[in-house]
């Protein structure tokens, strides 16, 4: 008994560490000050996190990527002075270093001022995106009302500075790639949207925290209720993250900077910092997009178990963040590019029509929330025959004509 | 209310600067940033929702169509023309427009602008929101979808039918 | 299924992933300035000279300075001047030996064309590979106390190439000795007989005795290695 208040004490001050620190440095300020300190504190923190992050994401994705491969990937930039290799933990910052001191080459036909603007304002609306969701129980940087909104609003608005390098660059493959990603941007935008708004609908709300609080509980007492674990919530899920992968620009729907196909796509004609800009940028716009996909469906930074609730909430979001993450890389060692007619095709005749359907099974869902009893059983055999039905006769459409390919010569 | 005349100040200027330039896509980007700005009034209103919604909507989709249009219409550098082809063209740009102004101008000049009660802002959360869209306004939203629809299903007939005429004018890919 | 082949593949690759921190199959790379790599007994690149005694080099070089490989080497890169004298060689024959041999590396293209006319197994294909220099001509020149390399290293690199040329050449050196023996014996009965006579003159010793170039005239000798090294 003492041990489990131990415990619950601990977590909670453990729970509550980050805030406390944060007004341990600005309590002494006056108030207005202290506000706008405060925020700058959040902020500061955020971007050193979700920075250091970035750092060793390429890292984690350049070494898992070796590993899959049969080789051990980067392991040798050793730590200066001390000539210490220790895996290879240095290599982002001599990539950094490397990419700040190449040179910033900009073509002699390019839009000047659009070239040096696109970089920025990708990574601007990759950072706003990373403001509203919630890292713990009491982690969150900007509480909107529409923070849901808000998200993809700024994700939307990242398309733009894709445009803006594409056009800027004054390079055909430059701008053909930018057209490719404006379509593919377009055309998974409905999805990922779609996919979302079944958790909004539930939750009843289109804040962040809300919609982890109507994740919270546990069904007998240990299942967490975590959106994953209905029906709906695992086709949501799939949609949702399929259609990050897309808006990401993430392998196998890497179409803008094929390489063997445009060269860089919209990053042929950058170099240097600004090169390396559109590489952070892309990887925020996917820690942001998995932090969104565990915020609406895997429970936010709800503990799995209750018993390992005293481990403090931002450290299970974390958990949570990362093994998303890792997916993605996974992913992209495994499977190989779409053409552009498929990732088209499979956006507007397989993925939309799922999520439409997905939203009536959530609608069944909510409004079935009062059945008990044997009606558990009818709930939840409907809302999988809604599931499952769909996906069979919409996957056997798909790939009629192109189903199971042989191959000759490969064994 | 220095935000408030910032922000306007901002918006009119991108608008201006927009239909000043000689370079679409700049015109183009103008025009989006101006629409960004719109948003930002709204944010000041304190009006997150419609806010956030311009900028998806706008910002996100309806500047990729203007991008999109702008990119494959196009034929070269050259085809832009600057002066009006045929004063009968002129009087028709100046009614028209002289007829959206009047139009806004009655709508602002009739509508009640009583002073906000102070302090208070009228907060609405979304839920709220969604309830008036779906009760009192109902009707408006599903006429507006309708409205969508049909224009979408009209922009696809027009782009199915004719295929054999797209063909033979390719656009160019010069950017 | 519509997805279950995407499974399928993810389930290849995190099985490889899994693998290659436990299964050396599946982690194939070898780091390399640390850890040499293990190089197939087929692997050859770059000639040098075997010589039978580690500790003389020199002295006992298989070499006769014959000169066909200099003559016969495509690229010109090996460059041959015979010594005035004669030394004795491993078998203590007295042989003429390579004043200066050299070859340049920055010419040779490693046929092996040297080695397979070579009647004296005196030249043979080196493993080497980290022969990066800083200069590109002196260095790149390699004379003949660089070239040697005792026997002992050949068979380290080469072995069963390495084995069957030691039976061969003690093959050889024992049919060139029972010869010589049987020539003597001849010989001495010869002049036993002679002497029993005591009127015909001594007949010819036979002087090329040592090896017989038919021995090494033949096609070249088959190179087993080369199979294994295809397979691995």
């Amino acid at each position: 008994m003492n041990a489990a208040l131990l415990f619950a004490t601990t977590g909670s001050v453990l729970e509550t560490l980050p805030v406390t620190l944060r007004d341990l440095v600005t309590g002494w300020l006056p108030e207005p000050l202290r506000w706008l300190v405060n925020s700058l504190v959040g902020v500061g923190t955020l971007l050193a996190v979700i920075g250091l992050l970035f750092a060793y994401l390429t890292l984690a994705e350049r070494k898992i990527l070796g590993r899959i491969q049969n080789r051990p990937g980067p392991n040798r930039t050793p730590i200066p002075f001390i000539n210490l290799r220790f895996f290879g933990l240095a290599q982002p910052f001599a990539d950094g270093v490397k990419a700040i001191t190449k040179e910033d080459v900009v073509p002699d036909g390019a839009d000047k001022v659009l070239h040096f603007l696109a970089p920025v304002a990708l990574l601007a609306f990759s950072i706003m995106t990373l403001g509203v969701i919630p890292y713990g129980r009491h982690l969150v940087l900007l509480e909107f009302d529409a923070a849901v909104l808000y998200f993809f609003a700024a994700g939307a608005a990242t398309e733009l500075a894709v445009f803006m390098a594409g056009w800027a660059s004054r390079n055909k493959y430059s701008l053909l790639a930018a057209m490719r990603a404006l379509a593919q941007l377009i055309s998974y935008e409905l999805p990922l949207l779609l996919s979302v708004v079944p958790a909004v609908m539930l939750a009843g709300s289109l804040a962040l925290p809300a919609i982890v609080e109507a994740q919270g509980g546990w069904s007998y007492g240990f299942l967490p209720q975590w959106h994953v674990f209905t029906p709906w919530g695992f086709a949501g899920f799939i949609i949702f993250f399929i259609s990050a992968l897309a808006e990401s620009n993430r392998s196998p729907f890497d179409l803008p900077e094929a390489e063997s196909e445009l060269i860089a796509g919209h990053l042929t004609e950058y170099s240097g910092f600004k090169y390396a800009l559109f590489f952070m940028a892309e990887y925020f716009g996917m820690c942001a997009l998995s932090g969104m996909g565990v915020t609406l469906f895997l429970g936010g930074w709800q503990a799995p178990l209750p018993f390992l609730e005293f481990i403090p909430s931002y450290v299970w979001f974390g958990v949570k963040l990362l093994s998303l993450l890792l997916v993605f890389i996974w992913i992209r060692a495994t499977f190989p590019r779409l053409r552009m007619d498929q990732l088209t095709r499979f956006a507007w005749k397989f993925l939309v029509p799922l999520a439409l359907i997905n939203l009536g099974t959530a609608a069944f869902w909510s409004l079935t929330a009062g059945w008990s009893g044997p009606l558990q059983f009818v709930r939840w055999a409907v809302a999988l025959a809604l599931v499952l039905v769909p996906f069979t006769l919409l996957g056997r459409r798909l790939s009629a004509g192109v189903a199971p390919r042989t191959y000759r010569y490969a064994t | 209310m220095i935000p408030l005349l910032l922000i306007a100040g901002l918006t009119l200027a991108t608008a201006a600067v927009a239909l000043a330039l000689r370079n679409l896509i700049h015109s183009a980007l103008l025009l989006i940033a101006s629409w960004a700005g719109i948003a930002a009034f709204y944010l000041w209103a304190g009006a997150e929702f419609v806010a956030f919604a311009q900028v998806l909507v706008y910002v996100g989709a309806v500047s990729m169509v203007v991008l999109f249009a702008v990119l494959l219409t196009r034929r070269s550098r050259d085809d832009i023309s600057v002066a009006i082809d045929s004063p009968a063209r002129g009087i028709a740009a100046l009614l028209t427009g002289g007829a959206v102004l009047g139009v806004l101008f009655g709508a602002v000049i009739s509508s009640p602008l009583g002073a906000p009660a102070a302090g208070a802002r009228p907060s609405l959360s979304v839920k709220e929101l969604g309830l008036q869209l779906m009760g009192p306004h109902a009707a408006a939203l599903l006429i507006v979808g309708v409205l969508l629809t049909v224009a979408l299903l009209g922009a696809v007939v027009i782009a199915a039918g004719d295929r054999t005429d797209a063909a033979e004018r390719k656009p160019e890919g010069n950017p | 299924m519509l997805g279950s082949g995407l499974l399928q593949g993810l389930a290849v690759t995190a099985k490889n992933f899994v693998g290659s921190f436990h299964d050396p199959a599946r982690y194939t790379t070898v780091e390399y300035p640390e850890v040499k790599p293990a190089l197939p007994e087929a692997y050859r690149n770059f000639p040098f000279l075997v010589s039978e005694n580690a500790t003389d080099p020199m002295g006992t070089l298989r070499c006769v300075a014959c000169q066909i490989c200099e003559k016969e080497c495509p690229p010109q890169c090996i460059y041959i001047e015979k010594s005035k004298d004669k030394k004795p060689d491993a078998a203590g024959k007295p042989q003429i030996y390579p004043a200066i041999f050299a070859i340049d590396t920055s010419v040779c293209m490693s046929c092996q064309i040297c080695v397979e006319v070579c009647p004296f197994d005196a030249i043979k294909m080196d493993q080497v590979f980290e022969i990066a220099t800083t200069t590109r001509f002196e260095a790149l020149l390699l004379n003949r106390e660089q070239l040697a390399k005792p026997n002992s290293y050949y068979h380290g690199i080469h072995p069963t190439e390495a084995a069957e040329v030691d039976a061969r050449l003690a093959a050889d050196r024992k049919a060139a000795e029972e010869k010589a023996q049987a020539a003597a014996a001849a010989k001495a009965a010869a002049a036993a007989a002679a002497a029993a006579k005591a009127a015909s003159p001594a007949p010819k010793a036979p002087d090329e005795s040592r090896r017989s170039p038919q021995g090494e005239g033949g096609p070249p000798t088959p190179k087993p290695q080369s199979e294994r090294g295809a397979v691995s």
